[in-house]
């Protein structure tokens, strides 16, 4: 085995790559090659450093040194210095968006000196593509340790021991389901993994496919395992074309090595996988839709009871978890129950996922311990907001979710804490939004979205949401009325109580959650016709503020509705008449004189 | 419900079907194969019209109606032809707020066609589409698997010159 004296890590996430981490990648090994350093120098493609906003991110070990916006032109630069000379290059450090201040040690970086990884624990450090790097990194031990060393309900005792919650949004103890579809008798079980990550704003699944794919296909043959299933199948989305890649090689690499297939590891366990591909249906995230989806029909949902556990792919017992989900499984067998329910609150064990975005300085891939508070969120690991704008709230949970507003961002996130504010988990997307976002357009964005992504199965979602999603298209032109706000929430409690699945169960939580924090600004709309953040356009009025006007009359020029008019060098005004509010006028003018209002 | 479609001239002479024939033979016999063929069969055909869709509805031995109900739930199917380029503009959340709304505006307004049309020369359909799961990159849209991201809206008219270069570059 060649030994190299320094490894090179290029992140290969799907984020990295559409910053050209690939030509990067190239340019490395071109260097390396004429430099004749390609025998000490090794360059390692890996998953996802979580550090998207500032890829292409790139880690030189032993170091450790973290270098980001790495642009093909840097390598030349790049291989003399460091790797040649052992100099860093200071320009391409990470700055700490609050201090300035250059960091140069992967660990000493805030964002990710904060996170505790587990799910996330081979992403950026491993090759996904090559099995040998996840074995040597204790991968399939897990696997190895469960069919040799622990009974079928052995492995049930310590996942519902481990106190984890499913990943996926609704936190239901991963062990219990684990129990239930153990419990059910029955010749044929499925195991199936829901990697049809649909929340907007959430990607931690796609970048534990994407950057560990055999951390997935080993929980779920030690799933198999425990429940009695010889058969899985992992549901992706067709959108995430390199996971879906990753996870086919991935796949054949464990049947070549005997990971996957007859007599797994000399046993007596057979287990295999298949990949079954979305098209682009958000319900389909909803369990029993999805099972529907793979048997080959319209993802529409069904009733539960009963639940797949007990009736589930083809009517047979069916275990049914997230991606994030079984990326903890194996270092729970490995490290034991005790270890992982160290890590978190009383009623949220371990670590969670979040991605990070919206209006922060450090958007990405998080992963903190359960209970972290939203300030060290967004305030330590996320660099804060930027442009010196004032934090708003922070949206979790999706359409499903709601916001957490600014006065509680001492809160310690998890489950049930999310819960209470009206919001929740979700799989784990965090956006955080600024004064200049409007909340009522905000709670209209979600309708819209889950008006659409309604499958029109069951009549309380299907038209329920319709016509909240009227009521608030009205609000935001300026047409509410003031029985609105109660008629939204009437609505609301009929749909939640009412909808067959998740999805119409959960859909108005957007607009129930900021009613409660942000009512407010619902009244504002209403009542005085304005919206405080500038951001409905039919309520805003466009004026030109004279002391600023230089009465160069560009504005009057490219207006489309003659709406500007004056004399030269004297301040123009705007006929709010004849405005469309189309917003060219702001655009074109160079001395910020024209603003909403 | 009979159907002549195996015996017209169309399926046989369009070397397109022998290859939908190994799609569907491929998977026959598994359970759940009518959405696996589809996947397959759109990439064959670019989209799924509707003799592809007899012939599959025939193929795996299921009623064109489930065939029918199956293509139009899902949206990632088109039963009209589209671009050679398809542009899916994310309108995520993260997206959103990044002000993914402005870059489909302008993209609308450069192209000349709304949300799901396909530009006259047939290079482009616009589309937008939920959460890519590129929310670090935000906004971001997608040129068929390319993923462009940082966007601002004045970056859409470069964008839009830079696949009709490419596109003219390919034809000389």
């Amino acid at each position: 085995m060649e030994i190299y004296r320094s490894h090179v890590l290029v992140c290969a996430g799907t984020g990295c790559t559409s910053s050209d981490s690939l030509e990067v990648r190239d340019e490395l090994n071109k260097e390396l090659n004429r430099l004749n350093l390609d025998k000490e120098v090794k360059v390692v493609e890996v998953g996802c450093f979580g550090f998207c906003n500032l890829g292409p991110n790139i880690v030189i070990y032993p170091e450790g040194t973290f270098y980001c916006r790495v642009k093909p032109q840097d390598v030349k630069e790049l291989v003399e210095e460091h790797l040649l000379k052992g100099r860093i290059v200071n320009r391409l450090l990470y700055n700490e968006p609050e201090t300035e201040v250059k960091v140069k040690d992967f660990d000493n970086i805030e964002f990710f000196s904060h996170q505790k990884r587990v799910a996330l624990r081979n992403c950026g450090l491993i090759n996904p593509e090559k099995i040998e790097e996840y074995i040597a990194h204790e991968g399939y031990f897990a696997l190895a340790k469960a069919l040799k060393e622990m009974t079928r309900e052995e492995v049930i005792e310590v996942v519902k021991k481990s106190g984890l919650r499913g990943r996926g949004g609704g936190g239901f103890p991963t062990g219990l389901k684990w129990q239930f579809a153990y419990n059910t008798p029955g010749e044929v079980k499925y195991v199936v993994c829901n990697a049809d990550e649909g929340d907007p704003g959430a990607f931690m699944d796609r970048s534990i496919l994407e950057g560990d794919p055999h951390s997935v296909i080993e929980a779920m043959a030690i799933a198999g395992y425990a429940i009695g299933a010889q058969q899985g199948y992992i549901y992706v989305r067709a959108e995430y074309p390199i996971a879906v890649q990753r996870l086919g090689i991935a796949i054949n690499q464990a049947r070549e090595y005997g990971l996957l297939g007859k007599n797994i590891l000399g046993t007596d366990f057979n287990f295999d996988l298949d990949i079954r591909l979305g098209a682009g249906a958000f319900v389909c995230g909803e369990e029993t839709a999805l099972l529907t989806s793979i048997e080959g029909h319209r993802g529409e949902p069904r009733p539960r009871p009963p639940f797949p556990a007990v009736e589930g792919l083809w009517k047979k017992p069916t275990l049914i978890n997230n991606v994030e989900t079984y990326a903890n499984i194996p270092a729970i067998i490995l490290k034991g129950p005790e270890w992982f329910s160290s890590i978190g609150t009383e009623k949220s064990k371990g670590t969670k996922v979040f991605a990070l975005a919206g209006k922060i300085n450090n958007t990405g891939l998080i992963e903190v311990p359960m209970g972290t508070t939203l300030r060290t969120i967004i305030y330590e690991i996320g660099g804060g907001i930027p442009h010196g704008k004032k934090f708003k709230a922070a949206q979790t949970g999706g359409p499903s979710g709601g916001c957490i507003p600014a006065h509680l961002i001492d809160t310690e996130i998890d489950y049930d804490n999310l819960i209470a504010l009206g919001s929740m988990m979700g799989s784990g997307g965090l956006i955080v939004m600024d004064e200049t976002d409007c909340m009522v357009d905000i709670a209209k964005f979600f309708l819209e979205f889950t008006q659409e992504e309604s499958c029109g199965k069951c009549p309380p979602c299907r038209i329920g949401t319709k016509r909240m999603l009227e009521i608030l298209e009205r609000i935001t032109e300026g047409k509410g009325t003031p029985e609105d706000l109660e008629n939204l929430e009437v609505l609301a409690n009929t749909i939640k109580n009412a909808s067959l699945c998740g999805l119409g169960q959960t859909a108005p939580n957007p607009v129930l959650n900021t009613l409660k924090y942000f009512r407010d600004e619902y009244e504002a709309h209403i009542f005085d016709k304005k919206c405080p953040a500038g951001v409905c356009q039919a309520l805003l009025t466009y004026v030109i503020i004279a002391e600023k006007c230089k009465g160069c009359g560009l504005c009057a020029r490219v207006c489309p509705t003659a709406a500007i008019s004056g004399k030269p060098k004297e301040p123009y005004v705007i006929d709010p008449e004849k405005c469309i509010k189309c917003g060219t006028c702001i655009e074109k003018c160079k001395f910020g004189s024209i603003e909403k209002k | 419900m009979s159907c002549n479609c195996k015996s017209s001239t169309l399926e046989t002479k369009d070397p397109r079907f022998q290859q939908l024939d190994e799609i569907i033979e491929k998977y026959k016999d598994q359970s759940g194969a009518l959405s696996p063929v589809l996947h397959e069969a759109q990439n064959v055909f670019v989209y799924l019209p509707e003799s592809v869709q007899i012939y599959i509805a025939e193929g795996l031995n299921v009623p064109l109606s489930e065939v029918y109900g199956v293509v139009t739930f899902y949206s990632l199917f088109s039963t009209e032809p589209r671009g050679k380029y398809v542009i899916n503009v994310c309108l995520g959340t993260a997206c959103y707020v990044k002000g993914s709304g402005k870059i489909m505006e302008r993209l609308k307004k450069e192209l000349g066609v709304e949300i799901g049309g396909t530009t006259e020369d047939g290079l482009f359909t616009l589309k937008g589409c939920r959460c890519l799961g590129a929310c670090g990159l935000a906004p971001v849209l997608t040129i068929n698997e390319q993923v462009h991201g940082r966007l601002t809206e004045d970056d859409v008219p470069s964008l839009v010159r830079l696949y009709r270069a490419k596109e003219e570059q390919s034809v000389n």
